[in-house]
């Protein structure tokens, strides 16, 4: 499977995110001395918003920063040999691919081949077993198919690795792990296989801390003085360096901002980490437990003892679905008893919502600068200025609307001296639930858009 | 030396997501602050201050390479991200409510406390 000879490889990453700032990969492309640069964007339920764009028109569905990032990057990828492996895809690879292709034409690159991953996509596999069982919840999945969006299994590095095995210079995919975008280059150039737990371990931590960007390189991370972070402004985005003996060192850019020590891959190696033994990927269940970070260099840290243990024989498939809308208000209170007005103002609201005969699953009233973050406790004193803020989730359309409404007219009709009241808001829910679906009911499959 | 520590003034800490469970990561600065903290910022401690927003129950890991431990909230972000009515969806800032709790000092930085 290997088709190089190359002892060591340099990854890039060059988003953590769907909007993430596009600049510093830009730099990473063009300093890093990469191999590959790795775009990670999908959220949860990134990939069930696009597939509602992709009901409105086929030929969307995919990440819509995509355009505006490989205009970016594209030229330099190319004039250096740089390949591309993004799940930008999102929910339609094949779309976005040829936004990609388009993308290059018009940039006077030539004609560039995609290979595109498809397979994750289990919507049809799910709507007939309703007897799936909700991770989160326990109930049975038939509870939430009547409003079903969207059913995405996370495929893993194998089937990157075929995509890569193509020879193009740009994969795409849809829903695959994030750190499995990172393993699938390793796994790829070295011919490492499924029976090598070690180097799955290696290369799986590595695309952990590699899979949020900025977030390994002091952005999340700074602290006026107590964690000091030089030239944030210009914050740079992580590179792994890892040779084919299994040694992996992380870097960022050259001469840009940030820092990279110990102690920022210590905060994202713990990032949405449960048990540190058992961190389940598509590709081995990880575990970080006895890893060592030993700084090896400026902006330079190496990464042992990683161990893992076989792949479950489940896909966690996230379902989106919809359930109901959300409202929201805000309107503001300043100076003398700002914060009583806001409480009586809130009361006002609660009032007329309930003689309209409005109902919520869920209603919520925050104090902004006093409890809109971390709950409300008695012990806090009182701010200067205080800004109310409403939200309700209803089922009922008009009444979710009708939150934002009631809470801007409390510029006439509430307690005296509001300001800076904001137009009503509301949005559809998509809410998100998961379960494991037999590996053998999904087929990941690898296309072809595009000729090399 | 006061009576009292905040986890600020010997650790730093990161929140993460995953559906309704928030996961609050406290690596020591250094080495002897990570044994006190181990022996302090126990579960009922840290389920004490997040009660007035997560109902828990809270697991706590303990990590001695990276002088860290990991603590698990669960039904802490308002029923999870794509439905949660919070400003902060993804409790990225309940970092700082573990920053903010204070421990008794006592035994702290004294002869055998490492």
């Amino acid at each position: 499977m290997s088709t190089s000879t190359r002892d060591t490889l340099r990854i890039g990453c060059g988003a953590g995110q769907s909007d993430d700032r596009i600049p510093p990969a830009v730099e990473v492309a063009k300093h890093g001395e990469l191999d590959y640069l790795v775009f990670e964007c999908l959220a949860e339920r990134t990939i069930g918003r696009e597939t509602l764009t992709k009901m409105h028109d086929p030929e969307r569905g995919y990440t819509p920063l995509l355009h505006q990032r490989l205009r970016a990057v594209l030229p330099t990828c190319v004039e250096k040999g740089i390949r591309i492996v993004s799940n930008m895809g999102a929910a339609n690879p094949l779309a976005g691919a040829k936004a990609m292709r388009r993308e290059a034409q018009d940039l006077g690159l030539g004609d560039i081949a995609c290979a595109v991953v498809r397979g994750d996509d289990v919507s049809d596999v799910v709507r007939i077993r309703p007897d799936l069982t909700i991770l989160e919840t326990g109930e049975p999945l038939e509870s939430i198919l009547p409003s079903l969006v969207s059913a995405n299994a996370y495929l893993g590095a194998d089937v990157v690795v075929q995509a890569l095995a193509t020879g193009a210079p740009v994969v795409l995919t849809g829903r695959v792990a994030d750190p499995s975008l990172f393993l699938a280059p390793m796994l790829y150039e070295f011919g490492w296989s499924y029976d090598d737990l070690q180097a799955l371990a290696l290369g799986t931590v590595t695309g952990h801390l590699m899979e949020c960007s900025a977030s390994l390189t002091g952005g999340c991370f700074s602290w006026p003085g107590r964690k000091a972070v030089p030239d944030l402004a210009r914050v740079g985005y992580p590179i792994a360096e890892v040779s084919r003996d299994g040694r992996v060192r992380v870097s960022k850019t050259p001469g840009s901002g940030g820092r990279l020590d110990v102690m920022t891959c210590t905060e994202q190696l713990l990032y949405e980490m449960h048990d540190p033994c058992a961190y389940i990927t598509p590709d081995c269940v990880l575990d970080i437990s006895a890893v060592q970070l030993t700084q090896d260099g400026p902006d330079r840290v190496a990464i042992t003892g990683a161990k893992a243990r076989e792949r479950t024989p489940t896909y966690k498939v996230v379902i989106g679905y919809t359930d109901g809308y959300i409202g929201e208000g805000e309107v503001s209170y300043g100076g003398i008893d700002a914060v009583a007005r806001a409480k009586f103002a809130a009361e006002v609201v609660r009032e007329r919502l309930e003689m309209q005969g409005f109902t919520y699953v869920d209603y919520r009233v925050d104090l902004i600068g006093m409890s809109s973050l971390h709950g409300a406790l008695e012990t806090r004193p009182e701010p200067y200025e205080v800004r109310l803020r409403i939200a309700g989730r209803s089922h009922d359309r008009k009444a979710a609307e009708a939150v934002g409404f009631e809470v801007r007219s409390m510029h006439m009709h509430g307690p005296g001296g509001a300001g800076g009241g904001v137009g009503p808001r509301l949005k559809e829910v998509l809410a998100v639930k998961s379960v494991l679906l037999p590996r053998e009911l999904v087929k990941p499959e690898v296309l072809m858009e595009g000729t090399l | 030396m006061s009576d009292s520590v905040r986890v600020f003034d010997l650790a730093h800490c990161r929140a993460g997501d995953k559906g309704n469970t928030s996961n609050v990561s406290v690596t020591a600065y250094e080495e002897t602050d990570w044994a006190f903290l181990r022996d302090h910022l126990t579960v009922e401690r840290v389920m004490a201050a997040y009660a007035h927003i997560a109902k828990g129950p809270v697991h706590r890991y303990e990590l001695p390479n990276l002088k860290a431990m990991n603590f698990v909230i669960e039904n802490a972000l308002g029923g999870g991200v794509t439905i949660s009515l919070a400003q902060d969806i993804h409790g990225k800032g309940l970092s700082n409510v573990m920053l903010g709790i204070e421990l008794p000092a006592a035994g702290r930085n004294a002869p055998g406390a490492a």
